[in-house]
């Protein structure tokens, strides 16, 4: 168990230069979530336009995991239909129980990353929450 | 000097993540000596039983490891009577008992209960919901910057409205030791009660029931080197017996009738169903321990070992100490500049270093300070200084490691 296989470059990156952080004006739905074991928090807000994710940001409190994890997922759902949506939020669960997914299947190349999790059970749950967040606000619309 | 407490405790001699382990989080829960453990195990493996009911030998041996226990805790606070002590789940379940019995049948619209935002989750919902559930009012003592009160202000507050007072006497965040007796004094004095989690002090301090002249105290087992799963709640005799209980069963009936029921007498009353057998026997065993080792000198270990680590700590630049910067009992909770309490703790975890992180169940307190989480060293007798010289150490590493990875 190495540290750096989890606090790999790209991810620090996000960490620090969040893509997509903030809120707009003309969401289409917005979920809180919180993982009250730990107080981390992230509010997401969608823009849902004929079957397909237009818009996606976040605000947020937590730790470097849990908010780079965030501004990944709001960069590759950006023109994503519901169910391929769905897919990826199925594709990143599997792949923080550690199951050996197909990495090329993101649609963003930073998430493989975020592999290097699922090595730390602790905090798995900081990496799932904004997607959590992603499939409570597709499934409350579609 | 090495700890000569250390070699007791089987757990703290293994290697994390291929360094050898430094448990600081006590405050979660503590580890267990040998004593507790063989105790628990010699009860399963050699008189097993329930308690109260059978008349063979192994239900009187059971009876008597358990009741036994109890006259323990009985000394341990000095309580007047065995009829005062009530074995409970932990902290929670006996905060819940005094806020869902003795609360609800005692308020009404107009009263008042008061606590502080710095109580944990566990002596703050209870009585949230039972202000909501009876129309009483929920009001807050004002804390001062440090996490301590001043009891000038805390005096305007309490009037005759005032029915009872909840507040922690050791904090788990802050560290702070509350006025338990003062505050008594001025709640008594309105004709309210005072109602004290004491989950942090009881292992860390003599707590003296009769000397604070408190109302109720509640404390868990697995946090004063007992297991996990068993809690005191302390209640004064005349309290106790005007409740009602609220958990119904075997063990706590005198007599079922068909349309209605009569009580045992305390401390059973409150005690339906089959009781925490081992966890009692266990928690015995742990207080044994402590009286042995002298709960005056673990007080005074606990509390140099957390002005040392605060020493220490606070020649870290970039790092913030919450709570008071003197009179700090076995913890010391902290950030490390912006590097969220996650990222240190998992960091710390890589060296074999535990400790807490995240809001330590007090979202409100967490408000009150600005922080959305931090995170918490804890001390308890099997730590030394070699201990927090490793946090230190740790500490530095996990800026260095941020300060690399954030460039």
């Amino acid at each position: 168990m190495s540290l750096d296989d989890l606090y790999r470059r790209v991810i620090m990156d996000h960490y620090q230069h969040p893509r997509n952080k903030g809120t707009f004006e003309d969401g289409t739905v917005s979920i809180e979530l919180n993982n009250p074991t730990c107080g981390d928090r992230i509010s997401l807000q969608l823009h849902l336009e004929e079957g397909k994710i237009t818009k996606a940001m976040f605000t947020g409190e937590g730790c470097s995991i849990s908010l780079s994890s965030a501004s990944m997922m709001t960069e590759a759902v950006k023109g994503l239909t519901y169910e391929q949506a769905l897919e990826l939020v199925d594709l990143f669960s599997r792949m923080m129980l550690g199951e050996d997914v197909d990495v090329e299947k993101f649609p963003l190349e930073d998430i493989e990353a975020l592999t290097g999790v699922a090595k730390f059970p602790a905090r798995i749950k900081c990496a799932t929450l904004a997607w959590k967040a992603l499939e409570k606000g597709v499934n409350e619309h579609k | 000097m090495t700890n000569p407490w250390k070699k007791d405790f089987p757990i703290l001699h293994q290697q994390v993540n291929g360094h050898p382990l430094v448990y600081l989080d006590s405050g979660a829960t503590s580890q267990k000596p040998y004593p507790v453990i063989e105790a628990m195990s010699q009860y399963y493996e050699g008189y097993n039983s329930n308690v109260h009911r059978g008349v063979h030998t192994l239900g009187t041996k059971a009876t008597d490891g358990f009741e036994g226990a109890r006259e323990k805790i009985r000394k341990f606070i000095n309580a007047k009577s065995v009829q005062e002590i009530i074995y409970t789940r932990g902290t929670t379940t006996a905060i819940n008992l005094v806020a869902s019995s003795y609360a609800r049948m005692n308020l009404q619209p107009g009263d008042e209960i008061i606590t502080t935002v710095a109580e944990h989750h566990s002596n703050f919902i209870p009585w949230q919901q039972a202000a909501k559930a009876t129309g009483a009012t929920f009001k807050f003592f004002p804390l001062e910057a440090d996490g301590t009160l001043d009891l000038a202000k805390v005096a305007e507050m309490i009037t005759p409205q005032t029915k009872v007072i909840a507040i922690h006497h050791l904090s788990n965040v802050m560290g702070t030791v509350q006025p338990i007796k003062e505050l008594a004094q001025m709640i008594h004095a309105v004709g309210g009660v005072i109602s004290v989690d004491g989950a942090q002090a009881a292992p860390h301090m003599r707590v003296d029931v009769q000397d604070l002249d408190v109302d109720f105290y509640q404390f868990s087992g697995h946090k004063m080197m007992g297991p996990t799963g068993i809690g005191v709640l302390y209640g004064k005799k005349a309290l106790l017996e005007q409740m009602e209980p609220i958990e119904f069963g075997g063990e706590m009936i005198d007599f079922v009738d068909l349309y209605d029921s009569t009580w045992k007498e305390l401390p059973w009353k409150f005690e339906g169903g089959t009781p925490i057998i081992a966890g009692a026997i266990g928690l015995g065993a742990a207080i044994d321990y402590l009286e042995a080792v002298g709960m005056d000198t673990i007080e005074e270990h606990d509390r140099k070992l957390a002005t040392y680590a605060a020493e220490q700590m606070g020649q870290i630049e970039g790092l913030t100490i919450y709570g008071p910067k003197s009179e700090r009992t076995g913890l010391v909770t902290f950030n490390l500049g912006d590097v969220h309490p996650h990222d240190v703790a998992t960091v710390l975890d890589a060296e074999g270093i535990a400790v807490r992180a995240g809001h330590h169940c007090c979202q409100p307190l967490m408000r009150w300070l600005k922080a959305s989480a931090t995170a918490r060293a804890s001390f308890y007798l099997y730590n030394d200084e070699s201990d927090i010289d490793a946090l230190v150490k740790g500490l530095k590493k996990t800026k260095e490691y941020f300060g690399h990875v954030f460039r």
